[in-house]
Formats: C-alpha cells, sequence, structure tokens
C-alpha cells in the first residue's frame, strides 16, 4: 500500500484536502479508522482484510471544521455508502475526494461521484450465497419460530444505539428514538422498547442499506440485525427493482410516486 | 509470594454447594460458557459450562445491582387523590455472583459510593444488601486487561465476600472475607476442608501500564488539552463502552402509561449520547464528542476520587474490548501522560 501513502501524501501537500479518513494499525491486532492532516502522520496508513469499519460514517458526522476538504478510503461498501448519501443530497462533491480500493487491493482515484456510480455498475451486486443463506435460515421458519427467535435476540439488546451509531445512513440529527414531544419509541431497553427500536431501525433503513453489515459488527451483544435490512433491501429489490448505493439519480423506492405503478390501487 | 492457610474447596463439592445455594433461595450467576465466548447467566446447579478460566465476559453483573430497566413504583392519580405503590423490596432476589474476578468484584465499590453520595438509593443497596460475591482469581488475562494500573491485583480479595484461587489440582483456595461469606461458608461447613497454599503461584501476572495517581495529577488543568479532539476523532457516539463498564452509573427516568395511571422507570444512560446533556433551552454543553469523551475519562479517574474517594475505572479492559473503533481506554490514558496539554 505504499502507492495510497504517496497519493495521501500528495494530496495533504498541495492541500488539496486537509484530512484523509483511513485505517491505521490499531490496539491488539486490530485496524481502527484514522484521521489523517498532515503528510507526515501519511505513513500509518494502512489497508488490508482487518479494514472492515464503513468509513462513510464520518462524511456525516460534522466533527470537522466547515470547507474541509476530505479524502475517504474506499472500499466497496464505502463508495455504495456514498452514492446513497449523494442521492439523498447528504453529500457535497465539491469537499469529499474519494479513493476507491478494488477487491483485488487497486487503487482507484475516482473524479466525481458519477465516476463511482459507473464503477459500481460494473460490479457484481447480487447478494451472495452466504447472505441469501442466513435469510433463507429466517424464512423458513414458521410465524411462531421467527417471534420466538427475534424475542430471544431482541431481550439481550441493552440500547448502547451503536448500530445507529455505525450505520452511514443514520445520519439524523434527532432520530426518531431520541424524540421526546411526542415519545414515539419507549426509551427503556425492556421487551416493548427494543422491539420498537429494532423495528423502527429496520423500517427506516429498507431499501436504504447497502449491506456493509456494521450495524451487526459494532453490536458488542452481537445481534444478528443486519439480517432485518439485508431481507428489506431483498424484498425492496424484488417489488420495486430498487437497490441503495447505485444509482445517484434513481428516487428512493418507498418515497416515490409514479403515475404508472404496476399496482392499481394507488393510482 | 509466602505460604498461607486456606480453607479447601474441591472441585467435585461444587455441585453440592451449588444445590445448598439453591435450596436456601440464592439466585446464582456464574460464567457459563457459551460457544467461544463466556458470559455470566443463571445457573440453579453446578455444571461443566460453568467456566473458571474465561479472562472477561463482554457484559458485567453490574446489572444485578443496577438492572437496565428497574421499575420503581407504580402511580395512580384520580385528579386530586394520588397514590404510589413501591415494590415489595423484601421480595427483591438473593443473588450470589459467582466467579467474577477481582476488577468486577471491585467495581462495587464505585457503585456503592455513586448510589449513597447525595442520596440514598434503595433500590440498589436493598439489592447489594442481599448481594453475595464470589470472588475468582484471574489465572489468566489478555491485552486489554489493565488492574494492576488501577491497583487492583489479579488475586485481590477487595469487594468479594468469599474468595476463589484455583490451584494446580483444580480445586479452590478459598478466603472468608465478610460476614456475608461466613454465612455462606456457615451454611455448608462439612464441604470445606483446609490447606496450606501460595495463591500468587496461581495468579498470571498483569504488566502495569501507568500509575494511577500520576494519571489523577496529570489531569489536573487538562480540560482545554488539545488530546481529547484527536483521541475522540474516531469515536462513533455510542453508548457501548458505558454499558458494558462495570462502574458506569448514568440513568434516565421515564414515565410509562398515562397520566393518571403508569409507572417510573430507572433505565441505563450514558453521557456519551450527544442528546445526554440537552437542555430544554436548546443549549447543550457538551456538544461535540471531544466534550463527551473528555467527560468519560475526566468523570472516572479526577471527578469520582475527588468527590467520593474511588476511582471509576477497574481495569476490566471490557470497553476497549467492546468498542467498534477501537478506542482502546488504557492506550488512550497512556497517551495523556505523555502529550502536553497545553498546543
Amino acid at each position: 500500500m505504499d502507492k495510497l501513502k504517496q497519493l495521501a501524501k500528495e494530496l495533504l501537500s498541495n492541500n488539496q484536502v486537509q484530512i484523509i479518513v483511513g485505517y491505521e494499525e490499531g490496539t491488539v491486532g486490530k485496524a481502527r479508522p484514522a484521521f489523517i492532516s498532515s503528510p507526515d502522520q501519511a505513513d500509518t496508513l494502512i489497508y488490508d482484510e482487518r479494514c472492515i469499519h464503513n468509513l462513510a460514517v464520518y462524511l456525516t458526522q460534522h466533527k470537522l471544521p466547515g470547507n474541509t476538504k476530505i479524502a475517504v478510503i474506499a472500499s466497496f461498501p464505502v463508495m455504495k455508502s456514498i452514492i446513497t448519501l449523494a442521492s439523498e443530497k447528504q453529500l457535497d462533491e465539491n469537499f469529499i475526494k474519494v479513493i476507491g480500493i478494488s477487491k483485488d487491493n487497486n487503487i482507484i482515484e475516482f473524479k466525481d461521484f458519477a465516476d463511482i456510480e459507473r464503477y459500481i455498475n460494473q460490479q457484481d451486486l447480487s447478494f451472495t450465497p452466504e447472505e441469501q443463506a442466513l435469510i433463507d435460515k429466517i424464512d423458513a421458519m414458521s410465524m411462531e419460530e421467527r417471534w420466538e427467535y427475534w424475542q430471544n435476540e431482541f431481550s439481550r439488546c441493552f440500547k448502547c444505539y451503536a448500530c445507529r451509531s455505525a450505520c452511514p445512513m443514520c445520519y439524523c440529527t434527532l432520530c426518531i428514538t431520541d424524540f421526546n414531544q411526542p415519545q414515539w419509541v419507549s426509551v427503556p431497553s425492556h421487551k416493548l422498547g427494543n422491539f420498537e427500536w429494532h423495528i423502527n431501525r429496520a423500517m427506516h433503513l429498507a431499501g436504504r442499506c447497502i449491506g456493509c453489515d456494521e450495524c451487526s459488527r459494532a453490536c458488542p451483544l452481537d445481534l444478528p440485525i443486519n439480517l432485518l435490512t439485508k431481507k428489506l433491501s431483498m424484498d425492496i429489490q424484488k417489488q420495486f427493482g430498487y437497490s441503495a448505493g447505485q444509482s445517484l439519480t434513481e428516487p428512493y423506492a418507498l418515497s416515490t410516486y409514479k403515475p404508472d405503478d404496476k399496482e392499481t390501487f394507488i393510482r | 509470594m509466602a505460604t498461607e492457610n486456606y480453607k479447601l474447596l474441591k472441585k467435585e463439592s461444587l455441585p453440592a454447594l451449588f444445590d445448598k445455594l439453591t435450596a436456601s433461595g440464592k439466585t446464582i450467576y456464574a460464567p457459563v460458557k457459551n460457544g467461544e465466548k463466556t458470559e455470566f447467566d443463571v445457573v440453579t446447579k453446578y455444571s461443566n459450562d460453568i467456566n473458571d478460566e474465561y479472562i472477561q465476559t463482554v457484559q458485567s453483573l453490574k446489572g444485578t445491582v443496577f438492572p437496565k430497566v428497574e421499575k420503581l413504583f407504580d402511580y395512580k392519580s384520580d385528579k386530586t387523590d394520588t397514590s404510589i405503590q413501591e415494590p415489595d423490596f423484601s421480595k427483591f432476589p438473593q443473588n450470589v455472583l459467582w466467579g467474577l474476578h477481582p476488577c468486577d468484584a471491585a467495581a462495587f465499590r464505585p457503585l456503592d459510593a455513586t448510589f449513597r453520595w447525595d442520596y440514598d438509593d434503595k433500590y440498589f443497596l436493598t439489592r447489594m444488601k442481599l448481594t453475595t460475591v464470589v470472588g475468582l482469581s484471574c489465572s489468566k488475562h489478555d491485552d486489554y486487561c489493565f488492574c494492576t494500573s488501577v491497583d487492583i491485583s489479579p488475586a485481590s480479595s477487595d469487594g468479594s465476600d468469599i474468595m476463589l484461587t484455583k490451584n494446580k489440582a483444580g480445586d479452590y483456595l478459598v478466603e472468608i472475607v465478610t460476614e456475608k461469606g461466613q454465612e455462606v461458608y456457615d451454611m455448608a461447613k462439612e464441604l470445606f476442608g483446609e490447606i496450606s497454599d501460595d495463591k500468587e503461584s496461581y495468579i498470571t501476572d498483569v504488566p502495569k501500564k501507568f500509575d494511577l495517581n500520576e494519571l489523577n495529577k496529570n489531569l489536573d488543568g487538562s480540560f482545554e488539552a488539545p488530546y481529547w479532539l484527536a483521541q475522540s476523532m474516531r469515536c462513533i457516539g455510542c453508548g457501548a463502552c458505558a454499558y458494558v463498564c462495570p462502574t458506569c452509573t448514568c440513568f434516565d427516568l421515564q414515565d410509562e402509561g398515562a397520566a393518571n395511571k403508569g409507572s417510573r422507570i430507572k433505565c441505563w444512560d450514558s453521557c456519551g449520547f450527544g442528546h445526554f446533556t440537552l437542555h430544554t433551552s436548546g443549549h447543550n454543553p457538551r456538544e461535540t464528542q471531544s466534550q463527551r469523551w473528555r467527560q468519560r475519562i475526566l468523570h472516572k479517574f479526577s471527578y469520582m476520587p475527588d468527590r467520593i474517594k474511588v476511582f471509576g475505572c477497574m481495569g476490566c479492559g471490557r470497553c476497549s474490548r467492546a468498542c467498534p473503533v477501537d478506542m482502546n481506554i488504557s492506550e488512550n490514558l497512556i497517551k495523556i501522560m505523555e502529550e502536553p496539554k497545553n498546543e
């Protein structure tokens, strides 16, 4: 990854960007997100199979002063997140440079977001057999079994909201669960509160989830909540032909009305 | 290193002891193996799934004395007549917390000091009074452990009512530390023997990473230090660290139900959340994640020792293991001591 370090140094030295969001060596053998602001720090950048955090989450957190130009190291899920965020008008292209990394670890310097969109659509976008198998396992359960399964899983939740914090698509400044006038979602992490939170989270991400699995990876209790949003993505793809992270212009399936909708009730 | 006299609890006596505890109405929490992981769970009998060689669980047993959700009372209001129904404190469970490591046993001190600081929290204090802590010395540790840096030893009996150390034969050297411990011993005297041994020889050696008092002094005048922002850049602002922490005590009060009938509930909260300090006026004194990260560190290592004479970190390393973005607390504490406070 010497080329990545070199590129980072160039971008910072000629002030094309002021911050690079990438990865560095963490503690106890982990990799972790890093913020590089000077060329001499660029040597700490790494990229390998441990670099799995979805860095797009940092693009909407407003931690950096306004007018800061950011470069972000983008694995495939990060690219898809950026396209979704851009399609939802959350990112200003003039302030974000995307340094893509292909599946075979080559650096791709994207000119603009449209360039990322083109690249994404050249890749295999189908769900992997492993993803499909996880969903099939839940689908094969009876209603009662499924209810039992999710009750068990949700009962363990203590509402630390790591799933929300780690998700690039959860960028609301006031999340529905923090809204208290009126109180939409029950706050305590009891049975009702946990069900309300996880169903809300899943529904708000329905078809917006790009499938990076960061939510369940961030969960300290290993709740398989990524399956909920993944299943909804599959359903929405099937019903509306819409998949998140693939188009800058196609409007989001669940907030769009088309006069030629195939369903007659809505016309 | 010295040979001392201990009570001896043989491995084969454990089923009988657990049966006695259960029969006497105790609820036993023990570290139970589940695949690769070990977590505390309620058990009624001893089984081979109980793991006495685990390093650390994801969650502590804080929830047994400070539940993640706890109903404080039911209320009823009929125009002018308002009544409150508190729970029956005599029905609170008598818990035996089996096999906690010294960091977790010591964690009850700051919890206790917090919940009786300016007000006696009778929910916590009742639960604590009914709790017997059976500590277990550590035979293993990992790179996240740093108990020795916060002045706790992997063999310390502080906070335990009974202290166990596993010897080479797989039996336990037993220290009866408190009266509560004595009660359990008296209940099952016939299961215990006597032995002379050196418990220190079975203990893992946790390297000391920093000096606690030096850190505490170093934090004076650190409020405006540049490192808070630098360290917290990658923090995503979730509450994982606080919720796995055995000493974090932030809570929220929620009324559920209607105006004339409902319940008041105490539930976990975290100072790491953006809205934790949001005022009704709209002003937020801890508006940024760096301010919230600073609060986390200063609360545990400066405000708590100043106000309630006990540090708020036991070196269990749970927060660092659980953090989705590797905010490793001991790494950051060491950096705080190395880096300048002023730009």
